[in-house]
């Protein structure tokens, strides 16, 4: 089947033929209904294997799956594809049977695997075990099993960027091809000039997607407009924020779209090199993203002369050595040119002064993602969606103490809370939520109170935080704030390149601080009190000039998570501070243990493990913990089997 | 194209394409700056000079900022001095605190910093840097926990010099400035150059000191303390005796030198017309055999090592002759002791230099004579301007003495050496003496005299026309040598200088941002090289004097065997 289609792709070049691919042509309507596995000749088993899939046990469950058939002599095609979104119900596995919808099976482990075909290659659904089915139009429904798209997970989501991830195999050209892909590049290699395809995406109104916002068409414009001998285009792929993975997602999923994305941005701003900067942890986005390149270079997308258009790019992958001041553009530029991935002032832009010196644009991977739908549909349609000053959608990293971990994308101005409450089920053990920090380490948390805000750049800021590129962690009740702002500190000073003076050692002295108001020493004197106290006095001060004077936006957002925090949460600090209290019980050494003498009997099981003989009474009497003796390490609590000794 | 800015109110003039720093420099207002270096592209690490801007929300740095028509600026407001304050009490905050102990107290950026914005009181209390001092080098001593970080040095030794040895490494607040991968300086690629110790504003790059025990040495009777002058010297420590910036001071220095207790004063000089000498005979051989051509220089250290360590394939292209340091220390130990009935192991010859690499040639193991070496210290400039202090001469001593013989006599050729494209032009003199058998008649090269990085020039010697060039820096220095690999064969010799602009901005000498000073330095050696009476180096009487009654003639087989060295490759760590 595959091979009638190798024939027409090889022969992409007459320009023709690929208009024919897309046009609705019959024989061609045909092969590429084939490709979309819209109907099967055969059982065709889809099986999650992003990384989320891979953690989960999926190369266990492939494994099964191959071992099953061919025990069982089942001629059936396995496919590993990305993910879904769903990774809290990773592994999947999604079944198709000829004549049948697809269907979605979770949290399908190697040993669940053989009663599962049994059941489902016998026309039978295990109870509970279904997520949801497919909606192909001409395919016999499964009895009984509700639509996936209605799924309180995907009801509310507009996937626009993430449409084929999950859905069809990464690892086929002809597959994106099917579904639509390289449409777009061919439209704008044939139809459209470099100045259009600028125009286009500044009319759709798409903004950068990594954090910033800066309309994507105008840092187009700008490059373009600036003399060079060459231009380069860089797709920024080093997403390092903790708990953020969306652009892992998309190249494990559908790296096609990227490189289309990248083929597309590269001709608008004229660029015969365009570089892919991913992060070297995401060892299998690269190894997919290697194997896209070469399809397309063999398909004639990418190399010399594409489509015959006289335009002419190469894609090179870089990976980055793991340093998160290299998603800061200029950073990322000198990592790629072989330097030290530090920052340097702007001006210059890079779209005037970047790669080796020569006009570059850098842009965010869901941003590169957005470009071919937006050529596809056009700058109108994209417009449509989303709010005034922030169109389209918007990719967002559910991490955190939420129901469902996972991938969304909705709709600009979606409310947070419909994203936390309907999309991803509220949070986890019907615990209550106590912040949402957006943005990673250089974004801010919102309280509980806020989350009605509108998802779109300037709601966002006016609340106080970011968009960022996606990272959306949930805290619950059980969350220190100030640890909380300790850990992003810690993180921002790890990863701080060392350049500027502000971040290099203001965030170190911030972290300091936060340290000493969430630590108990064994014996303060009154002078070490009163240095603690000054340290909070210039916490402040400190913040606002780090924000002030760094040198890149690492530094200058550093302070974000604990200027938040203290803003929504100045009770929790000075508790901490006045108190020596977390109310949380995350700090250890704040911890404050004490006897319930209802409970306690008297079997001096705790005073005698007491390190600080801090406990005292007599046996057979309820016993009791001198505080200023105590040092927190817990032993007491553990070794109760009375439930007496209590955390406070 | 001009146009006006506000600045704190008032308006002034600016150009289009000049940065913010810029502008105010020529309206005369200052702004604080650390890591900026004029010349080259703004980093815009420190943050010194950030300064408020009307319409921006963060502060911005005047260094990088080009100015625009009608930008409001305020440079000294309470939030840009608050800021300024904060990140020096940072600085601070990660600093040894030491300065009473340290190489560059009272000469320190650091200090003046924190004295201006008026820092009282210790704020910010911490962990330090915990990182370790690492003595190992010949010359350079790293002391990285007294490291801000401003990359000047990293600057300096990538795209001034161009030995790419130093960077950064680590992150955060753990971040360090080293060889790479941290490795030892002796082990590392530095070249000793010492002008990242002239970069650096505080005192995590310094000299090793060499001179402990010399005050004991020279109040010891057994030992015959001998101090040689480098002319640079001779011209860079006018300050030191109240005297006009850039005057010779020869007469002063050697007088205070003696008071000091030295028993014998040299003048480097005198080596440095012998190894003009040697050198055109080294060239004339190589041109009439038309063999290892070009010739390259090896009076600059530096410029030894990088070879050895680069570019091992040239080495038998690189002159053979000594430096001058060496050739003296070689003469006291063969010539001078001998004749002045003194034990060659009693002789403890020490030179003062403009140099920091001159420390590590003269622990060079090819630089010794039965095991002694021939020059057991060197003192930079700023050593021994402050060792003079130690014996309480100052500004008040007004005595003018001469070098002792059998070195103190010398052609003004020789003073020409401090400058870049100086040995070139008494190598000139001395050569065309050599090829034709008369007198150069144009005697100043102004082609060599220019500030490019790379210069050239061709002049016609008899049957001969003879391609010159100088280069200014190793990475100059990489670009001929990268030309003349590749098969340039018009060059017959390439005078290598490590520091930019020659010996006068070596890495030992003053500390200082003024340039005027340099060139005021730079003027008067020409202008002796104008009045003095003996301009060529073959005609200097002492040299004459030498060959007559000991080398016997230049590349003689005693020449070769006390005034010229080999060398080998070396690895070091890039």
């Amino acid at each position: 089947m595959n091979n009638t289609f190798k024939f027409a792709l090889s022969d992409l070049r007459d320009v023709a033929l690929l208009n024919k691919a897309h046009s609705s042509l019959p024989e061609f309507e045909k092969l590429l209904s084939q490709l979309r596995y819209d109907a099967v000749a055969k059982p065709v088993f889809f099986v999650g294997s992003g990384t989320c899939g891979r953690i989960a046990g999926s190369a266990a469950t492939l494994m099964a799956i191959r071992q099953y058939t061919t025990e069982k002599n089942i001629d059936a095609e396995i496919i590993e594809v990305g993910c879904i979104g769903l990774c809290r119900s990773e592994p999947l596995l999604d079944i198709q049977l000829p004549g049948k919808r697809r269907i979605s099976f979770g949290n399908v482990t190697a040993e669940k695997v053989e009663p599962l075909l049994d059941d489902v290659l016998n026309n039978t659904i295990p109870l509970g075990m279904a997520l949801g089915q497919y909606s192909h139009s001409h395919q016999e429904a499964w009895n009984g099993i509700r639509l996936l798209n209605d799924l309180p997970f995907f009801r509310m989501q507009n996937r626009v960027v993430l449409k084929n991830c999950g859905i069809i195999n990464p690892f086929s050209i002809e597959s994106y091809i099917a579904n639509g892909g390289y449409k777009s590049l061919t439209k704008v290699l044939l139809r459209y000039s470099p100045d259009a395809v600028c125009g286009i995406i500044s009319e759709s109104g798409l903004r950068g997607r990594g954090g910033g916002g800066y309309p994507t068409g105008e840092k187009w414009k700008a490059a373009l407009n600036t003399q060079g001998e060459e231009r380069f285009l860089i797709c920024n792929g080093d997403e390092s924020d903790p708990g953020a993975f969306m652009d892992r997602s998309l190249f494990e999923g559908d790296p096609h779209k990227i490189i289309e994305g990248v083929a597309i941005s590269a001709y608008a701003i004229q660029a015969g090199k365009a570089y892919i900067y991913v992060r070297a942890e995401y060892s299998l986005a690269v190894e997919r993203l290697k194997i896209a390149i070469n399809q397309a270079q063999e398909a004639g997308l990418l190399g010399h002369n594409i489509l015959n258009s006289g335009y002419s790019l190469t894609i090179g992958i870089r990976e980055g050595a793991g340093a998160f001041v290299c998603g800061e553009e200029t950073a990322l530029i000198a990592s790629i040119e072989g330097k030290r991935g530090m920052p340097r002032p702007k001006p210059p832009f890079p779209s005037q002064r970047g790669l080796f010196g020569l006009p570059t644009v850098v842009n965010n991977v869901e941003t590169l993602a957005n470009i071919p739908s937006i050529i596809e549909n056009g700058p109108a349609w994209f417009a449509a969606t989303g709010t005034e000053k922030s169109k389209g959608t918007k990719v967002f990293a559910l991490a955190g103490k939420i129901n469902m971990v996972g991938l969304v994308e909705v709709s600009m101005g979606t409310s947070l809370s419909d994203v936390i409450y309907k999309i991803a089920g509220g949070v986890r053990n019907g615990k209550a939520i106590k912040a949402v920090q957006l943005g990673g380490p250089s974004g801010s948390c919102l309280p509980e109170e806020s989350l009605d805000v509108k998802i779109d750049y300037e709601s966002l800021t006016e609340a106080g935080t970011i968009m960022g590129s996606g990272g959306l962690v949930v805290l619950d009740e059980d969350t220190c704030m100030v640890d909380m702002a300790k850990f992003f500190t810690d993180f921002l000073q790890r990863e701080s390149c060392g350049k500027c003076i502000p971040c290099r050692e203001g965030t170190k002295r911030m972290h300091e601080i936060l340290e000493n108001i969430t630590r108990r020493p064994p014996d303060e004197s009154g002078h070490e009190a009163l240095e603690r106290f000054k340290g909070v006095m210039q916490l402040n001060n400190l913040a606002e000039v780090i924000k002030d004077t760094s040198l890149c936006g690492l530094g200058q957002t550093a302070p974000n998570p604990l200027l938040s925090a203290m803003k929504h949460f100045r009770d929790e600090f000075e508790e901490h501070i006045f108190e020596r209290k977390c109310r949380a019980g995350v700090c250890k050494d704040l911890r404050v243990y004490y006897i319930d003498t209802d409970k306690c009997i008297g079997c001096t099981a705790c005073a005698k493990k007491c390190p600080t003989t801090a406990i005292i009474g007599s046996a057979r009497n309820p016993h009791f913990i001198v505080e200023d003796k105590c040092i927190g390490c817990g032993i007491c609590y553990d070794v109760c089997k009375f439930v007496a000794v209590i955390v406070k | 194209m001009n146009f006006t800015i506000e600045v704190n109110g008032k308006i002034i003039q600016a150009r289009k394409g000049e940065t913010i720093l810029e502008s105010l420099a020529k309206s005369g207002i200052t702004v604080p700056t650390l890591c900026h270096m004029p010349g080259l592209y703004p980093t815009g690490s420190c943050r010194m000079c950030v300064v408020e801007v009307e319409g921006k929300p963060n502060l911005i740095t005047a260094c990088s900022f080009p100015v625009e028509d009608g930008l409001k600026i305020r440079t000294h407001s309470p939030r840009v001095v608050n800021a300024r304050k904060t990140n020096v009490e940072l600085l601070l905050g990660n600093h040894p605190d030491d300065c009473l102990y340290c190489e560059r107290n009272g000469n320190c950026e650091l200090q003046t910093f924190a004295a201006e914005l008026g820092v009282r009181e210790r704020r910010f209390r911490g962990s330090k840097s915990k990182a370790k001092t690492d003595p190992s080098g010949a010359a350079l001593v790293r002391e990285p926990s007294k490291c801000i970080l401003c990359g000047r040095c990293v600057r300096t030794c990538d795209e001034v010099v161009g030995a790419m040895t130093l960077g950064f490494i680590g992150r955060g607040n753990k971040t360090i400035v080293g060889p790479s991968f941290n490795k030892q300086i002796n082990l590392s690629s530095c070249i000793n150059c010492g002008q990242c110790i002239m970069a650096c504003p505080t005192g995590a790059l310094h000299e090793k000191r060499h001179s402990p025990d010399l005050l004991t040495a020279l109040h010891n009777p057994e030992e015959h303390v001998v101090l040689q002058l480098s002319p640079t010297v001779q011209i860079s420590m006018a300050e030191n005796f109240g005297l006009k910036t850039g005057k010779d001071s020869i007469g002063v220095l050697v007088s205070a030198s003696r008071r000091a207790g030295f028993d014998k004063v040299f003048d480097t000089s005198f080596a440095a017309d012998l190894y003009i000498t040697e050198l055109a005979a080294e060239l004339e051989q190589r041109i009439r055999s038309n063999i290892n051509l070009p010739l390259f220089s090896s009076d600059c250290p530096a410029w030894v090592k990088f070879a050895e360590q680069k570019y091992p394939e040239i080495l038998p292209q690189l002159s053979s002759c000594k430096s001058p340091q060496q050739m003296t220390g070689s003469l006291i130990r063969s010539f001078y002791a001998p004749g002045f009935v003194v034990k060659s192991s009693q002789i403890f010859s020490v030179s003062a230099m403009p140099c920091t690499a001159k420390k590590f040639e003269s622990q060079r193991e090819q630089m010794t004579q039965k095991g002694i070496t021939e020059v057991d210290t060197v003192m930079t400039t700023r050593e021994l301007s402050q060792f003079i202090k130690l014996n309480g001469i100052g500004e008040n001593l007004n005595e003018n003495d001469l070098p002792d013989a059998p070195f103190h006599l010398r052609s003004s050729a020789s003073r020409l050496l401090s400058v870049s494209g100086g040995l070139s032009e008494a190598l000139i003199r001395t050569l065309h003496y050599r090829l034709t058998g008369t007198e150069i008649k144009q005697l100043k090269i102004s082609e060599l005299r220019q500030t490019k990085e790379i210069r050239e020039v061709r002049l016609a010697m008899g049957e001969y026309n003879i391609g010159f060039a100088v280069a200014d820096s190793m990475k100059a220095a990489g670009k001929l040598v990268g030309e003349v690999l590749k098969g340039r064969s018009d060059l017959h010799f390439i005078e290598v200088m490590a520091c930019q602009g020659g010996c006068i901005n070596g890495g030992g000498q003053p500390i200082s941002d003024d340039q005027q000073v340099v060139r005021q330095r730079i003027k008067t050696i020409y202008e002796m090289d104008e009045k003095e009476p003996i301009k060529v180096a073959h005609k200097n009487p002492a040299v004459i004097a030498i060959y007559r009654e000991f080398l016997g003639e230049p590349l003689g087989k005693k020449a070769i065997e006390l005034l010229h060295t080999t060398y080998t490759k070396r690895d070091v760590a890039y």
